[in-house]
């Protein structure tokens, strides 16, 4: 396994050079000048061509890149083209939003669709299993901030219960930070509470017609036995699987909920980023966005050994 | 179950604790407010940017500065005298002016901000063409001396918009022009909480206690900056729909630009008031790329005065008549400057004029690049409007779709728009920068020293030099009339109409201070 374990490890640091190259080169070859961005409307063509110079942007690009891979070996990500800050401390200050919002997205989307999916598949054809179903059709077409819309007007608007809008952070109180969290939280899990249900059922009903559950309902063991310990365990691994994409995927910045909500985490910053074309940070936040994918995928592999006996690495 | 019911209790404790919090908060008077955009730069010298402009007014102050009436009207300068010459410039500051460090506001300090942004700005630096010198002549005075007689000074030193004399400590106004400044102090109202500032998220200024107010009552950006609130917070807030929402429920207090569309919901909300607080409001224009054909030809140019029809982008753009005017005074209708001469009968949509000018301009079918950007509301439905219309004149229009910010970057390339340079696009101004010759960004026609569109005519020039040494007001006013008429015969731009963009605020919000920029003296609000 650690073999294994280190290999995967060492594997990041090309698939981090090709997106670094990728990147770079994106961000140079699409339309956008972030030097005219920056001077303002009124900024005259020598304005911004000096601006451009301050910027390194007047460097011939092989000379941009060698300079940006030398400062990314030395873990130096720059300075953000607009605030003048470290793109590290700005993305540190994202984390924070963006992981919460991720957290607290996957706990609800797994306590409500992995039951739910597995009942489905146990009752199939039931009306439950109609339900689950029809849910995971509307959860996936209903756009999420139609969703979150929907929300802030019943329970902010109309009841009061939760605010419109915003974010505390967990320092300022954990009830405050917790509160804040849930709309917008709710807004973001219908997709992947589809998403996982669905999964869940389709897993769990092929195990369900294996012998081995036969075999286990003929032991006379309970149903709630024989779905947790015999059913859901050996359907785990593709459930998983989808799990692990889905914190991928809300790790990566989920803009329009966190636009909708005012949730100033990493994909408002990314959006901004793109936006203002502000290099270094566009950089910074692919790079980072990378190495969180694959390291995600790499425990999600380390999981499935633990899930299954039979994989071993 | 012991476990849930202690966890349960301290969640209520929690909330309850947040709740008290929150009751600390709200009595401590906080003005929340939804800027346009989100503050990223904070040097208003460096950027022409409208977001550090207004960052500007909030911690910095301005020796002079414009009242409702556009009239400039001293702020930090206490008494000021002009020789009979017309040379020679005295000032001396108000008694009792600090910065946020608690030292004094020198004239060493103006001395410094005005070099700087004399070195920037372009009215800045049409003023230092006059200036032969600057010198302190006390702590607290200083003079200005002049190689020949302008009206400019006074009006320069009182520009209301990007970029504005604004004053600072002396070692930070010794910074290149060309680099950021690093610290953020000044002797405004207000005092830039730099540890609280999350780029994206907020921006926070506390009242400054060391700030003594003229004492005249405020008026524009004029008069006492008396501050009611104790800080006032820039909350970044993307989405439209949840400003509103925001609003209503009072999360938020101010929204600087609420979209027009949802202006009819807002108007029905019992919680909202809606207040137009610059009574110049704004200008859309249509730039020309002039080192290019076909506008290259000023007959074919001309032909789109003649073409365009104000109402038609007003309505498509804005379409409550509430909320736009139609005007064909190049610097804005309702100022001193008013004027229609030279485009009485363009701006109506004439068609068949247009398509005559067109056919004796020879145009030869060489399409229009005209940029769409499709990301901002108030920009989004112009170019389709303007698109139409040439085509109606026979025009070819190779109108692309791309965001704001391309728009941005491709406006500065001098190409032709085969090789990734444009012909044509629509953008708009606050009032006040299109308000005289001189600030115009559009009726600058050096050339090269032009701004994007590089117009370059030697008669424009020389009439706003003439206008930048004429001191007396009715003599500018007949040097504005012939701006006008050349203008109108070889355009730089065209203006499209001007339009209002209200503030929305919480009904319990009063006080605010009618003016063309966003300031935020003078606000207070009722618990």
């Amino acid at each position: 396994m650690w073999p294994y374990l280190i290999r995967r490890i060492l594997a990041v640091i090309p698939v981090l050079l090709v997106v670094s190259i990728i990147v770079f080169l994106m961000l140079r070859l699409t339309p956008g000048d972030p030097a005219s961005n920056i001077a303002g409307d009124a900024a005259t063509t020598e304005d911004i061509a000096k601006l451009r110079v301050q910027l390194g942007l007047e460097e011939p690009l092989p000379v941009q890149f060698a300079i940006y891979i030398k400062n990314l070996l030395r873990g130096d990500f720059g300075e953000s083209f607009y605030y003048k800050r470290s793109v590290i401390s700005m993305i540190g200050d994202s984390v924070e939003p963006t992981l919460s919002l991720a957290l607290f997205t996957i706990v609800i989307a797994c306590v409500i669709a992995v039951p739910f999916g597995t009942l489905a598949a146990f009752k199939q054809g039931s009306w439950l299993d109609r339900i689950v179903m029809g849910f995971s059709v509307v959860g996936f077409s209903v756009p999420v901030f139609v969703i979150g819309y929907v929300l802030i007007y019943i329970f902010s608007v109309k009841l009061d219960w939760f605010p419109v809008q915003g974010y505390q952070n967990l320092s300022e109180g954990i009830a405050g930070w917790a509160y804040r969290l849930i709309l917008p939280s709710l807004a973001l899990s219908v997709i992947f509470i589809a998403l996982i249900a669905r999964m869940t059922r389709t897993s769990v009903l092929e195990v369900l017609n294996e012998d081995y559950i036969r075999t286990a309902k003929a032991k006379g063991l309970s149903q709630t036995r024989v779905l947790l310990k015999h059913a859901l365990r050996n359907a785990a691994v593709p459930i998983v699987t989808v799990i692990g994409i889905a914190i991928a995927i809300l790790m990566s910045g989920v803009v329009v909920t966190e636009s909708v909500f005012v949730i100033p985490g990493l994909g408002s910053l990314t959006l901004d980023a793109i936006q203002g074309r502000d290099y270094p940070t566009v950089q910074a936040l692919i790079i980072l966005f990378s190495v969180v994918y694959v390291m995600i995928n790499l425990f999600i592999d380390l999981l499935y050994t633990l899930l299954d006996p039979r994989i071993r690495y | 179950m012991k476990l849930i019911k202690t966890a349960l209790r301290k969640i209520t404790l929690g909330v309850a604790t947040s709740l008290l919090l929150m009751g600390t908060a709200q009595a401590e008077s906080v003005l929340r407010v939804n800027m346009h955009s989100d503050l990223k730069i904070v040097d208003p010298i460096w950027t022409t940017a409208y977001m550090s402009r207004n960052y500007g007014y909030m911690v910095y102050d301005t020796l002079f500065s414009i009242d409702t009436s556009g009239t400039v009207q001293p702020q930090m300068v206490d008494t000021h005298t002009i020789s009979e010459d017309g040379l020679t410039y005295d000032f001396t500051l108000r008694e009792g002016l600090m910065f946020h460090d608690d030292q004094p506001v020198t004239s060493a300090d103006v001395i410094a901000s005005l070099k700087r942004w004399g070195a920037k700005d372009a009215m800045g630096q049409k003023m230092m063409t006059f200036v032969s010198e600057m010198s302190a002549t006390g702590d607290n005075s200083f003079q200005i001396k002049l190689n020949e007689p302008t009206g400019l000074v006074l009006q320069a030193l009182g520009k209301p918009s990007s970029n504005v004399p604004f004053i600072m400590p002396e070692r930070i106004a010794a910074t290149d022009p060309g680099e950021q400044i690093t610290e953020y102090i000044g002797s405004g109202p207000f005092v830039f909480l730099e540890d609280e500032w999350k780029p994206g998220d907020k921006a926070e200024f506390a009242k400054f206690e060391g700030y003594v107010p003229r004492d005249e009552p405020g008026d524009g950006l004029a008069g006492g900056k008396v501050v009611n609130v104790d800080k006032v917070v820039w909350q970044v807030i993307r989405d439209q729909q949840t400003k509103m929402n925001a609003l209503s429920k009072g999360e938020i207090d101010v929204i600087e630009s609420p979209a027009h569309d949802l202006l009819p919901l807002m108007e029905e909300d019992e919680n909202i008031q809606l207040v137009d607080l610059n009574p110049f409001g704004n200008q859309y224009t249509f730039r020309f790329n002039q080192l290019h054909p076909p506008f290259d030809n000023a007959k074919v140019r001309q032909a789109l005065l003649y073409a365009f029809d104000q109402e038609e982008f007003l309505y498509a753009a804005i379409g409550d008549e509430k909320y736009f005017k139609l005007c064909k005074a190049m610097f804005i209708c309702d100022t001193p400057i008013e004027t229609e001469i030279g485009f009485e009968d363009k701006l109506q949509g004439n068609i068949e004029k247009a398509k005559e000018l067109l056919k004796e301009a020879g145009y030869d079918g060489t399409p229009v690049l005209l940029m769409h950007p499709t990301d901002l509301a108030v920009l989004e439905p112009l170019p389709p409007v303007a698109k139409s219309i040439m085509e109606k004149i026979g025009m070819k229009v190779d109108m692309q779709a791309m965001d704001w910010q391309t728009l941005v970057g491709r406006r500065n390339k001098q190409e032709t728009p085969a090789e990734g340079g444009w012909n044509a696009f629509i953008t708009s101004w606050n009032s006040v920068d299109n308000a005289s010759p001189l600030t115009t960004p559009f009726l600058n026609a050096a050339c090269d020293k032009a701004l994007f569109g590089w117009p370059c005519d030697e008669e424009i020039q020389s009439l706003r030099d003439e206008f930048s040494r004429e001191p007396d007001s009715a003599a500018q006013l007949a040097i504005i009339e012939k701006i006008q008429q050349r203008v109108s015969e070889a355009p730089t731009h065209v203006h499209l109409g001007q339009w209002y963009q209200p503030h929305a605020m919480s009904v319990k919000v009063s006080g605010a201070p009618v003016s063309p920029v966003p300031v935020f003296w003078g606000y207070s609000k009722a618990e």
